[in-house]
């Protein structure tokens, strides 16, 4: 039988409704949700087949979240629509000072069943205030689970998971990979937080990536082939908790690693992740890990900026063969 | 002059004010010992305010509170024991040792937590009232704030979708003078921070907030309404913060005059005690009666605290997730 194909918006819709489905303490808050469906339509239908569960809410994006938090903590089970990933910076204190920490300050009283989806990412020419992607200051933040998909079946496994989580979960998705298809399976699909998936094998080098970074990293696998450099491709998924276990056994079998994210680069998960494998792996590695990620410059307006700042597929594929010497 | 509440009642009350007047003395006391690590804020001559709205307040109901919060969660129900362990930093206290004063919740009373930010506490107190709508019960959340916050972002926020959503949340501004070491009179654009309502049309009230009939009466209009799902309302009891913004503030802001003024003309308990005494109520017998079950009940906490184990110093890296 053939697989499903959908796209990765239509695995969002879907998830919500199953969750929304199975347990009636789900419910969605945002900004334009009910008529419009989302501001890029991605959860339509959910309205009309949930009524009073999708909750349109003014542009007041601290209390947006600080409402789910508060919801989070009374017995229901919120998703957070942050709008634009952005936005994230309106509810900063509601994010890192009280859900990631209420748990853990209050020792361990409560759960925070806390989702916070927010479309992030850059290539739309949308500049500098709707094209970041900020997954490391979240990453940073104990008390906070960091979830970034890329394909279609990735979104849906792990935003049902997300809901089914306890603790409050920031869900990253890459709105120029919203149209994207991809096989998806149908009905209860979970992908537990906290794993990577290993999806394309290769002995020569480690390419790491998550979400807009994933498809370059495999862009670049493709082109690497040709010139004979069998690159592995892990697809990172939940940066945290971080599956390192599979980073670790692919890079002790090729000894070469590199990190690929659209988010730029000081201070990037990147970082992390390099210092990870020098700290743990040195012995395993035959030349030090390298990064790709976009430039140290806010995301520019007009496209041959945005192209400039932004990392390229071209850019994976010289990062690999320098660490292969080749 | 006190119609429609029990003898019994208004003594649970008097007891209250009691409670959290000595407590707050006694955390002083310990904190000047060195026996309290970090800092402590101390809510004494605001005991009405804490007291007047939580009695009216059903064991289910929510309760956001601030860095100022000790009143709020003993009138509520809250175990002195677990308070006074976990102001010392014990294992026992209410969150192991790892919020301290500054963070105290009893989330099987309703109480979702003190708060270090100011101002924290409105989205959450949102959420609470959101999460009443949808699962459709009669609770009531309320949210005790400061002057200080209602110059805050949240507040405003806070404000305007709990009316439009007709939540029902009492939003208590305890107007005590000063935010940190800044008094209201200059941080705040109006004399009555009730009257910042009207910008969200919701009743907004002033309450005279050291009387704790006057509060008691006013948060139970509130409530009402609230139960009735007719929306928030904004109560500002006006009250006087008599000591320093923490424990060890030098208070060059302002001269110790105006604290004695406080003092000796409007104490909320010495206000209560006179109302009391001239309705018969409460007798000089009970009077001593009363104090000394606190003290003992006090003294019997702070043995509880010191002969509780400190967390082991790795218990630190527990409690952050639910699902690890």
């Amino acid at each position: 039988m053939a697989e499903r194909v959908i796209s990765c918006s239509a695995a969002i819709a879907e998830a919500l409704a199953e969750e929304m489905e199975r347990d009636e303490r789900v419910f969605i808050l945002g900004e334009d949700l009910v008529a419009h469906g989302g501001i890029f339509g991605q959860f339509r239908g959910l309205p009309e087949r949930f009524p009073g569960r999708v909750i349109d809410t003014p542009i007041s994006e601290t209390c947006i979240v600080g409402a789910g938090l508060g919801a989070a903590l009374t017995g229901m089970r919120p998703l957070i629509d942050m709008h634009f990933a952005d936005f994230v910076t309106c509810a900063m204190d509601e994010i890192v000072n009280q859900a990631a920490k209420i748990r853990y300050m209050f020792g361990g009283q409560t759960k925070v069943p806390l989702v916070i989806w927010a479309p992030d990412g850059a290539g739309l020419s949308a500049a500098a205030h709707h094209s970041q992607s900020l997954e490391s200051w979240f990453t940073h933040a104990p008390g906070l689970k960091v979830v970034v998909p890329s394909e279609p079946a990735d979104v849906k496994g792990l935003l049902k998971a997300a809901i089914r989580d306890d603790d409050p979960v920031v869900f990253f998705q890459h709105k120029k990979l919203f149209a994207r298809e991809g096989p998806v399976p149908e009905g209860e699909y979970l992908i537990p937080l906290g794993q990577g998936a290993i999806k394309r094998q290769g002995r020569d080098v480690t390419l790491l990536a998550y979400g807009s970074g994933f498809f370059w990293a495999m862009e670049a696998a493709d082109e690497l082939c040709r010139t004979g450099i069998e690159a592995e491709v892990i697809d990172l998924r939940t940066l945290k908790p971080l599956d390192f276990d599979t980073i670790a056994r692919s890079v002790k079998k090729t000894n070469r690693a590199v990190v690929i994210h659209e988010a730029c680069l000081s201070g990037g998960f990147g970082a992390e992740v390099v210092a990870r494998i020098n700290t743990e792996l040195f012995d395993y590695l035959d030349a030090p890990p390298l990064r790709v990620a976009a430039k140290d410059v806010p995301m520019p307006f007009s496209p041959p900026l945005e192209r400039f700042v932004l990392p390229h597929v071209g850019d994976v594929v010289e990062a690999a063969r320098k660490v292969t010497y080749r | 002059m006190i119609t429609g509440t029990s003898p019994e009642e208004l003594i649970r009350l008097y007891r209250l004010m009691v409670t959290i007047r000595q407590f707050e003395t006694l955390a002083g006391e310990l904190f000047a010992a060195g026996k309290i690590p970090g800092f402590i804020h101390l809510s004494i001559g605001q005991e009405a305010s804490a007291v007047g709205v939580c009695s009216v307040l059903r064991r289910d109901d929510y309760l956001t509170t601030t860095h100022r919060g000790h009143g709020h969660v003993i009138a509520k129900g809250g175990d002195l024991k677990k308070m006074i362990a976990e102001l010392m930093g014990r294992r026992t206290g209410y969150c192991k040792g790892k919020g301290g004063s500054m963070h105290i919740a009893d989330f099987s009373l309703g109480i979702l937590g003190a708060n270090g930010v100011v101002a924290g506490g409105f989205p959450i107190a949102v959420g609470a009232g959101l999460s009443i709508k949808l699962r459709r019960t009669d609770q009531v959340c309320a949210c005790f704030f400061g002057d200080g916050a209602a110059n805050r972002g949240p507040f405003h926020e806070a404000l305007n979708m709990a009316a439009i959503w007709k939540l029902p949340i009492l939003f208590v501004c305890e107007n005590n003078c000063y935010a940190s070491t800044t008094r209201v009179s200059y941080a705040c654009s109006v004399t009555d921070i009730a009257s910042r309502a009207g910008g969200y049309n919701i009743p907004g009230t002033v309450v005279d907030g050291n009387d704790v009939l006057a509060v008691r009466e006013a948060a139970a209009w509130a409530v009402e309404r609230a139960r009735r799902g007719e929306g928030p309302t904004l109560l500002e009891n006006k009250t006087y913060r008599r000591r320093g913004h923490f424990e060890g503030d030098p208070q060059r802001y302002r001269d110790p005059s105006e604290v004695r003024e406080w003092e000796e003309k409007n104490d909320p308990l010495t206000r209560y005690a006179t109302i009391l005494r001239a309705e018969e109520v409460l007798t000089g017998e009970l009077e001593g009666e009363i104090e000394a079950q606190i003290q003992a009940q006090l003294r019997e906490a702070v043995r509880f605290a010191e002969e509780s184990d400190y967390p082991a110093p790795e218990e630190a890296l527990e409690d952050l997730f639910a699902n690890p």
